[in-house]
């Protein structure tokens, strides 16, 4: 038994054989999560269905006028897309793609104090798969870990485990993110000390991975401490998602090729360049 | 009820361990999560004192397996735990059985150290120890509810005559 298990552990650490012994085994366990997540998910339907009809009311009159303000906003969107179509069109890009995206929810089941894991109701029957982005309304919240036939496990941003690179949005650094473990706190723990890096920086995909779309916000630099006797930099970041909670998540499925511009057409461009100066 | 198949309960022996499976995923506020007992070693820890001959290695094993799978660990590393905690307990059982409830629960205590000890060794060498004392306190807090898993299950078992 004992060798049994150090050999499905090294397999399971090395390779990804067990996968499928893993879906099968967690397809099996769906029924336990859901009867954990009954409870809560009854608890939530009582306070939306014996809410008061004020309080209805309330929430109403928020939503439209955040609609409201979010159709203006929108309006503004469109422009700035357009825009930015003449503008690939001119490089002869090929146009980015817009990502497709389905809506998940949550199961309210909490595997592990030390890792920050989650459950989500739609597995490879929803067509999801392995590596799959998950966001939410502020930003990235992390990738589907395993999957099985009717729900997926997904790994957050915050998990030790998980690696994601990034850039920061004001000059384009790219670095590395990595969680703690603890709630809502990351870390970027391989830039230089004579990096540009600040307090209040936002970082976003880098979409270097291939894997998370190019452009997402994932967290705010909160601290920066600059000790000249270490090589790195000491970064401690605040992810942007609402990790803790949320209930519905978005699983984002990333658009296809060419969504970067060619480089061909680059090179074009920067020959152009002098040209058009002089 | 069924006296005359040999294999009596065995329904109520898997129900007790998925509940105690789901008893390890409930969400629970964030203060409380490093506080979760230990709930499906404290099932098995029950059954193989109560019954060595059905519940054994290689049901520790297999329910070992099943929660890797619920908590998303390394696929093997509760197995291996459970299944070291369950020799250990089959070997003691007979001297457990006749101890008073609280030196029970010191045994049980040491039982899910044991647990704890093996999943925080893989832990280590895939690199994700967790670097604090809290780590431990399931342990705590798993002696401490052993009366009542213990009484419960004693109920649970007499009344349906799992044996």
């Amino acid at each position: 038994m004992v060798l049994l298990s150090i050999g499905l552990m090294t397999v399971d650490h090395r390779h990804s054989h067990m996968d499928s012994i893993r879906s099968a085994l967690a397809l099996l366990l769906w029924p336990v999560q859901q009867a954990t997540h009954l409870p809560f998910a009854a608890w939530e339907w009582g306070t939306v269905n014996l809410a008061l009809r004020l309080t209805l009311l309330d929430e109403n009159e928020r939503l439209r006028s955040e609609n409201l303000l979010l159709n203006a906003r929108l309006q503004k969107f469109a422009a700035l897309k357009a825009e930015n179509d003449r503008l690939r069109d001119l490089l002869q890009s090929s146009r980015a793609v817009a990502d497709r995206v389905l809506i998940a929810e949550l199961l309210a089941v909490d595997p592990d104090p030390y890792t920050r894991r989650i459950v989500i109701d739609k597995g490879s029957r929803h067509g999801v798969f392995q590596g799959q982005p998950l966001v939410d309304a502020w930003g990235i919240m992390g990738q589907v870990a395993h999957v099985h036939l009717l729900g997926s496990e997904v790994i957050l941003i915050t998990d030790p485990e998980h690696v994601l690179p990034v850039q920061v949005n004001r000059n384009g650094l790219r670095a590395l993110v990595t969680g703690t473990g603890a709630r809502n706190s990351l870390t970027l723990p391989h830039l230089p000390n004579t990096a540009d890096i600040r307090e209040g920086d936002l970082l976003v995909t880098s979409g270097l991975d291939g894997r998370f779309p190019s452009g997402y916000p994932v967290a705010e630099v909160v601290e920066v401490r600059r000790d000249p006797g270490e090589p790195f930099l000491r970064i401690s970041a605040q992810p942007l998602a609402h990790l803790e909670r949320n209930r519905e998540v978005l699983l984002v499925w990333p658009a296809a090729e060419g969504d970067e511009v060619e480089p061909a057409a680059l090179d074009g461009l920067l020959e152009a360049a002098p040209e058009s100066g002089s | 009820m069924n006296d005359f198949t040999p294999r009596n309960g065995g329904l109520f022996i898997g129900l007790s361990l998925l509940v105690a499976m789901g008893l390890t995923v409930v969400p629970m506020p964030e203060w409380a999560v490093s506080w979760r007992p230990d709930w499906v070693a404290l099932v098995l820890i029950y059954w193989c004192m109560a019954l060595p001959n059905r519940v054994g290695v290689g049901v520790a094993w297999l329910s070992g397996l099943l929660v890797d799978v619920l908590r998303g660990a390394l696929f093997g590393q509760y197995a291996l735990a459970y299944a070291v905690m369950a020799f250990i307990a089959l070997r003691l059982h007979q001297r457990v059985r006749v101890f008073p409830v609280w030196q029970q629960a010191f045994t049980v205590m040491l039982l899910v150290a044991v647990a704890q000890m093996l999943v925080l060794w893989v832990k280590g060498i895939t690199g994700l120890a967790p670097n604090t004392w809290l780590y431990w306190a399931p342990v705590l807090t798993s002696a401490l509810l052993w009366p009542w898993v213990y009484a419960l299950l004693r109920v649970v078992r007499q009344r349906y005559r799992v044996s």
